[in-house]
C-alpha cells in the first residue's frame, strides 16, 4: 500500500509559444482553461494555431471546473533515472476533463492510495505551484464529494 | 511498386548489450553492417548509390567519404522515429522504381552508451508541446505505452497473462538463436516475478537495450536475379497513418476507438491492397516489439484477429513457432534477441524467405514486417520469395 506522490519537479520543462502561453498564464491564477474553437466548438489540448475540424484560428478560452475522470493510468514504482527514488510511486494519468468535449490532459493522480485508482475514477483538480510562481502544474486527486 | 525491387543483401554487427560496442563508433557499426551487406549480395561498396533511412538517419556524406562510395544519387529519410523501419525499404524501392538510384542501402543502428532509450523522453528538448506531458513524469516510451495497455485491458478484458504469452513465446524463439541476447528459457513464474516498471508493464514486457547495426541492400528485381542470393521480393512497403493517431503517445487525445491500438490500421489496409494479399496469406510476421502489449494491438490492426481479440489470439498459441498459425518474431524479437530500431525484423523476414533462418518456418513464402508503433509515420512491409 502506498500513496501516489508527485514526479520529480525537475522533469517539468516549460516552453511556450503564443498559442500555449494563455493556458500557462491561467495556471498561475489557478484556472484550468481549454482552447475551444470559436467557430465550431471543438476543444483541443494542447492549444495549436488551427482547429483540426474547421481550420479556424479563433479561440474562445473556457475556464473548466476541474472535475474530471481517469481515462487511463500507469504506476511508476521504480526509478529509471537518478534522483527519482524519493518521488516513488507516482501515477501518470490521462485525464478526461469535464466540459471540454472529451479532450484529455496528461497529468497525475496524487495523494490517493495507489491500489484505489481505477479507470473511470472521478477526480478533482489540485494545483502545484512552481517555486517562482510564474505558472502552476495541474494535477488531480480523488473527488470525495461524489463518492 | 509491387514486385519491382528486391532485398538482395543483409549485413549486421553482433547485438551488443547496451554500451558494450565501445570503443567502436556509431559510424563504424553502421559501416561494418553495410560492408557485410554488400558482400552478402555479391556487390561492391562502389556499386552503392543511394541511402534510405528512418529515425533521423545517418550522415550520408561521412559514409560516402569513409567507405569510398564514388557517387550518391539518392539520400532521404522518413520523418518520425522507429515507426519508419519497415517503410525505409519502400523509400529505397521508390528511388529505384523512379530511376533515381540502382543500389540503395537501408540501415538502422543504435548505441546507447550515453543515452538510454528507456528514459529518452526526459532528454527531449523543452518545446511548447512537450510541456503538456513533461510534468507528469512520463520519462520513457515504456511509461507511455503502459497507458495504452491499461486502456486495452479496460476495454477488452486483456490481461497480463496475454502479455506474458508474448514474452514467453518470443523468448522460446531466442533460446535456439545463437545471435540472441537472452537465451535462458523463461517460465511463467519468471515473468510474474519480474519487477513492475510501468504497471501493467513489467521488465519482460519491455524490449532489450542493445547496441548494433543492421543493413540491407535493395535493388531492382532485374538486377537482383544476377546476384549471389535468392532475391526477396518487395511486394509492398508503405508508411503514414491517420491524423487521429498523429503524435499518439505524446498527445494522448486519440479517439477512444483507436487509443488502445498500435496506430497501424490505416497503413495495414493500404499495405495489403498494394501487395495484393490478405492477412490469411501471411505465413510469418516480424512485429515491432518494443512492448508486448503493442504486439497484441498490431496483430489486431493488421487483421489477424478482430479488434479487442488480440489477447485471446495470442493465448490460443497462434503466434508460437511450434504449432502456431502465425509464427511471430521467430528470431526472438526485440524482446529477447536484439533491439536495433526494427531493422532486426527486416533481417529476420529476409532470412525466413531465403530459407536460412535459425528457426525456419517450413515453406515460408510471405512475411509481414512492421515498423514501430510511435508518432506517424508508422510503416509496414510485405516480402515474398
Amino acid at each position: 500500500m502506498a500513496i501516489a506522490k508527485r514526479p520529480p519537479p525537475e522533469l517539468f520543462k516549460l516552453s511556450t509559444n503564443s498559442w500555449t502561453q494563455v493556458f500557462w498564464d491561467a495556471t498561475a491564477r489557478h484556472e484550468l482553461v481549454v482552447a475551444r474553437c470559436t467557430d465550431c466548438g471543438h476543444c483541443r489540448i494542447p492549444p495549436t494555431p488551427f482547429c483540426p475540424c474547421c481550420q479556424s484560428q479563433r479561440i474562445s478560452w473556457t475556464v473548466l471546473s476541474g472535475d474530471a475522470e481517469v481515462y487511463s493510468y500507469t504506476v511508476v514504482a521504480r526509478a529509471i533515472m537518478p534522483g527519482m527514488d524519493d518521488h516513488l510511486p507516482y501515477v501518470p494519468a490521462i485525464i478526461t476533463l469535464d466540459g471540454a468535449g472529451g479532450a484529455r490532459l496528461i497529468s497525475n493522480v496524487v495523494d490517493v492510495e495507489v491500489d484505489d485508482i481505477t479507470v473511470g475514477m472521478r477526480l478533482t483538480l489540485v494545483w502545484d505551484d512552481l517555486p517562482d510562481g510564474s505558472v502552476a502544474v495541474p494535477r488531480f486527486t480523488a473527488a470525495t464529494a461524489s463518492r | 511498386m509491387r514486385d519491382k525491387t528486391a532485398i538482395v543483401g543483409l549485413g549486421a554487427t553482433p547485438y551488443y548489450r547496451r554500451g558494450a560496442s565501445a570503443p567502436q563508433t556509431m559510424e563504424e557499426l553502421v559501416g561494418k553492417s553495410i560492408l557485410a551487406a554488400v558482400d552478402d549480395a555479391g556487390l561492391s561498396i562502389r556499386d552503392v548509390d543511394g541511402f534510405a533511412y528512418f529515425a533521423g538517419g545517418f550522415d550520408t556524406a561521412l559514409l560516402a567519404e569513409t567507405l569510398g562510395i564514388p557517387e550518391i544519387r539518392f539520400s532521404a529519410t522518413l520523418t518520425g522515429t522507429g515507426g519508419g523501419s519497415a517503410g525505409a525499404i519502400g523509400l529505397a524501392s521508390s528511388a529505384i522504381v523512379s530511376g533515381q538510384a540502382d543500389v540503395v542501402v537501408c540501415v538502422g543502428a543504435n548505441q546507447q552508451g550515453a543515452q538510454r532509450y528507456g528514459s529518452i523522453t526526459a532528454a527531449y528538448p523543452a518545446t511548447p508541446e512537450n510541456a503538456f506531458f513533461s510534468a507528469s513524469g512520463l520519462v520513457g516510451p515504456g511509461h507511455m505505452f503502459a497507458l495504452l495497455a491499461r486502456r486495452h485491458m479496460h476495454l477488452y478484458g486483456t490481461t497480463r497473462e496475454d502479455f506474458a504469452e508474448v514474452a514467453l513465446s518470443t523468448r522460446a524463439n531466442a533460446v535456439t538463436n545463437p545471435n540472441a541476447t537472452l537465451r535462458k528459457p523463461m517460465t511463467r513464474d519468471d515473468y510474474f516475478n519480474a519487477p513492475m516498471l510501468a504497471d501493467p508493464h513489467c521488465l519482460f514486457d519491455f524490449c532489450l537495450e542493445n547496441d548494433g547495426a543492421v543493413a540491407t541492400i535493395v535493388t531492382s528485381i532485374e538486377r537482383a536475379r544476377d546476384l549471389r542470393q535468392k532475391p526477396v521480393r518487395v511486394l509492398a512497403s508503405n508508411h503514414g497513418g491517420s491524423r487521429d493517431w498523429g503524435r499518439s503517445i505524446y498527445w494522448m487525445n486519440m479517439p477512444d476507438e483507436s487509443f488502445a491500438s498500435s496506430g497501424h490500421a490505416a497503413v495495414a489496409k493500404r499495405l495489403y491492397a498494394a501487395a495484393g494479399v490478405e492477412p490469411k496469406d501471411i505465413d510469418n510476421a516480424q512485429i515491432y516489439d518494443h512492448f508486448t502489449s503493442q504486439v497484441i494491438m498490431q496483430l489486431e490492426d493488421y487483421g489477424f484477429c478482430a479488434k479487442g481479440e488480440g489477447g485471446a489470439f495470442v493465448r490460443s498459441g497462434a503466434i508460437r513457432l511450434d504449432g502456431g498459425s502465425l509464427p511471430v518474431n521467430t528470431d526472438g524479437g526485440q524482446l529477447s534477441c536484439g533491439y536495433v530500431w526494427g531493422m532486426t525484423h527486416v533481417r529476420e523476414a529476409v532470412e525466413q524467405l531465403r530459407g536460412t533462418a535459425v528457426n525456419q518456418v517450413p515453406d515460408a513464402r510471405l512475411a509481414l514486417v512492421t515498423g514501430g508503433p510511435s508518432i506517424i509515420p508508422v510503416s509496414g512491409l510485405i516480402l515474398a520469395n
